[in-house]
């Protein structure tokens, strides 16, 4: 399952955002991967998140795929909305 | 025993064992290995080795500096955890059949160098993170330790060639007893961190790291500037005495906390303390100061990646003021440049930075950044009694600028409903000579000034304070000095203005009475000085004081100067 996001949070997904969100993917079992700009990477991956340097307004991809990926895509939407970082 | 000369910087006498701070060599080497099984698993426990100590570290920086400085911890936790660069590390040490140490090395460079590449101060200074972690995983692989100073759980004095801000932060009060440094003079970072710390530190031993050894036993002699490296038992004996007179000297100067200043003649001068954080707040009470003359504002901005929103600095502001309840709180917008940088505001290198794109000039420039500030002062300022000062202005112009937009970001708020302050007092730095000269005309316009004595003195003297072999100009007693603080404090009072210091110079005991001669109001010096001054000042007279005023004016060199106070005033 996937899912698309827009960036809202100013400064867009910098160090802290990136922090909340490779900590709450990394709670569960499932495959998931973060998309922007052509470019895929593992979403429990600090560096691989950072590495995309999202900015405010683009729009991102969250995937998951795994017998809890509803459960982590719940959980990935309710970060981001939380913290003010995408809707 | 070995005696070194130092400067001291921050008074009072530690005995205690020596740490040092140590950057150890991490260079590595490669080499083909038999059995990659074993090699993982040296990798898996010097992570989870590096990982307990961040954990250790997290928590405790949580506890001591807040949840802010310890978010950066989590970061480095989690690039710990990486699935990306462990499993990248253990493919390397199994398809290429190489030791741990130069599969992580290999692997964090790569990411070190793919973050260094990209277009963006922000993610560049994350290759910084990278290379922090994994220097801490490469040096339990290798077996050598680096200090981890935050976690030291017994008595004693730090050891290094110079301390940095970050040091300092790792820094545990209740063990580190005192300090000491091979560079630095009394106005350098880590002198004071050791004031504002309250523990006593000589600095710019030139030879501390080269004499000292982990475990020596070291008595820091912040009174004199002294440090005895392994002393004699009798030696030892002495310094518990000096340590116990200087105690009780205290003691006799903690009878004074609640005591108004006042001189032998009843004239009552305002004391307060210079602070750098809101947890300095504390020491300031304890010291019985009577307001804060200066509030550097840059410590919010330094020691991270982004600049602080207006939210933490109007949460940092309250805090200052509403435990000051009531008293004076100056505080002095952003002063950043000169020998201050914030990394991530990526400006560019200058050859003269003293003289450069700094302080006010920066903020009037970058207004955004500057309204940011302002905006969270104004709004704090209805919980206690806020004053605001801008630092390096040069031009009446640059004065009426910062002022305007201040308020204009007060109508703004006021607009939109937000309670703001109607007496916040607005006033100015004096730190450049040409502000000093002509201070009767900008005495006009300003509610305050408060003299900057580090700056005027290297500014008038034309000499850069960090430069050694000019430090012989650095003169606070320069009857050209003088002249330009009399000047100003008289400038101020024939418009009825205020007049405070809060550079160095306004805790020496050889400068109080000639300030006091001078009339000066407010004295603002670092907390632990304030006691002392007060004793001081109350075994003077401002009447007697002032009929030398003309006479010290009237010396042609320091030497004069020092030598007539010292013998007129008994210092």
């Amino acid at each position: 399952m996937q899912k698309t996001f827009q960036v809202t949070a100013e400064s867009g997904i910098h160090a802290r955002p990136a922090t909340m969100l490779v900590q709450t993917a990394s709670k569960f079992d499932s495959d998931i991967q973060l998309e922007y700009n052509g470019k895929k990477v593992n979403l429990k991956s600090i560096m691989g998140v950072m590495s995309l340097g999202i900015p405010q307004g683009a729009q991102i991809t969250i995937s998951a795929e795994g017998s809890d990926a509803a459960d982590a895509m719940n959980a990935l939407t309710e970060t981001l909305a939380k913290e003010g970082l995408a809707q | 025993m070995k005696k070194l000369q130092g400067i001291a910087a921050s008074n009072g006498i530690a005995i205690a064992k020596a740490y040092r701070l140590e950057h150890p060599d991490l260079t590595v080497e490669k080499q083909t290995i038999e059995n990659p099984a074993e090699q993982v698993s040296r990798f898996q426990q010097a992570l989870a080795k590096a990982k307990e100590e961040l954990k250790a570290i997290q928590a405790h920086a949580l506890k001591e500096l807040g949840e802010d400085k310890a978010a950066i911890f989590s970061a480095h936790l989690l690039v710990l955890s990486d699935p990306e660069l462990v499993q990248a590390v253990e493919q390397k040490i199994e398809q290429e059949r190489v030791n741990a140490e130069f599969a992580l090395h290999d692997v964090a460079s790569m990411f070190i160098a793919m973050f260094e590449a990209m277009d963006n101060e922000y993610m560049k200074e994350r290759a910084a993170d990278i290379r922090d972690v994994t220097k801490r995983v490469l040096a339990h692989l290798l077996g050598v330790t680096i200090s981890n100073p935050s976690m030291i759980t017994e008595e004693v004095i730090i050891v290094g060639e110079d301390l940095t801000p970050s040091d300092t932060a790792q820094l545990n009060r209740k063990y580190v007893k005192g300090f000491t440094t091979d560079i630095g003079g009394r106005t350098s970072h880590s002198a004071i961190m050791a004031r504002s710390m309250e523990i006593p530190a000589v600095v710019g031993t030139k030879e501390a790291t080269a004499t000292i050894q982990n475990g020596d036993i070291v008595i820091i002699d912040g009174l004199d500037g002294e440090v005895i490296v392994n002393p004699t038992e009798e030696i030892i004996a002495q310094y518990e005495q000096k340590r116990a007179a200087f105690a009780a000297q205290k003691a006799e100067w903690a009878k004074l906390v609640h005591e108004q200043t006042m001189t032998k003649d009843g004239h009552h001068v305002e004391l307060a303390a210079n602070i750098g954080t809101p947890n300095d707040v504390e020491g300031v009470l304890a010291n019985g100061a009577e307001g804060i003359g200066l509030y550097r504002t840059e410590f919010l901005y330094m020691g991270r990646s982004e600049l602080p929103t207006e939210e933490e600095q109007f949460e940092a502001y309250k805090t200052v003021l509403e435990k000051m309840e009531g008293k004076p709180v100056v505080v002095r917008t952003l002063d950043i440049g000169g020998d201050k940088e914030l990394p991530y505001l990526d400006l560019p290198k200058e050859m003269n930075p003293f003289l450069g794109f700094r302080a006010i000039r920066l903020c009037l420039d970058m207004q955004e950044m500057f309204r940011t500030q302002l905006r969270a002062l104004l709004r704090a300022s209805v919980y206690g009694n806020l004053k605001v000062m801008f630092p390096m202005i040069a031009t009446l112009d640059e004065f009426r600028q910062a002022k305007a937009i201040l308020l204009e970001e007060k109508e703004k708020l006021v607009a939109e409903g937000v309670p703001v302050s109607d007496e916040i007092e607005v006033g100015m730095m004096v730190e450049i000579p040409a502000a000093a000269v002509l201070a009767d005309q900008f005495a006009k316009e300003v509610d305050f000034f408060s003299i900057g004595t580090n700056d005027l003195i290297q500014y008038t003297m034309a000499s850069d304070r960090m430069n050694e072999r000019v430090s012989y100009l650095y003169q606070p007693y320069n009857p050209a000095i003088l002249r330009l603080i009399y000047n100003v404090i008289e400038a101020a009072h024939k418009e009825g203005k205020w007049v405070g210091m809060c550079g160095e110079m306004a805790g020496e005991q050889l400068a109080v009475p000639i300030l006091l001669a001078f009339g000066l109001d407010e004295f603002s010096m670092s907390a632990t000085s304030i006691l002392r001054v007060r004793s001081q000042l109350k075994k003077l007279s401002k009447q007697e004081a002032e009929q030398v005023k003309n006479h010290i004016l009237s010396f042609s060199t320091a030497e004069e100067v020092v030598r007539f106070v010292k013998e007129t005033f008994h210092v």
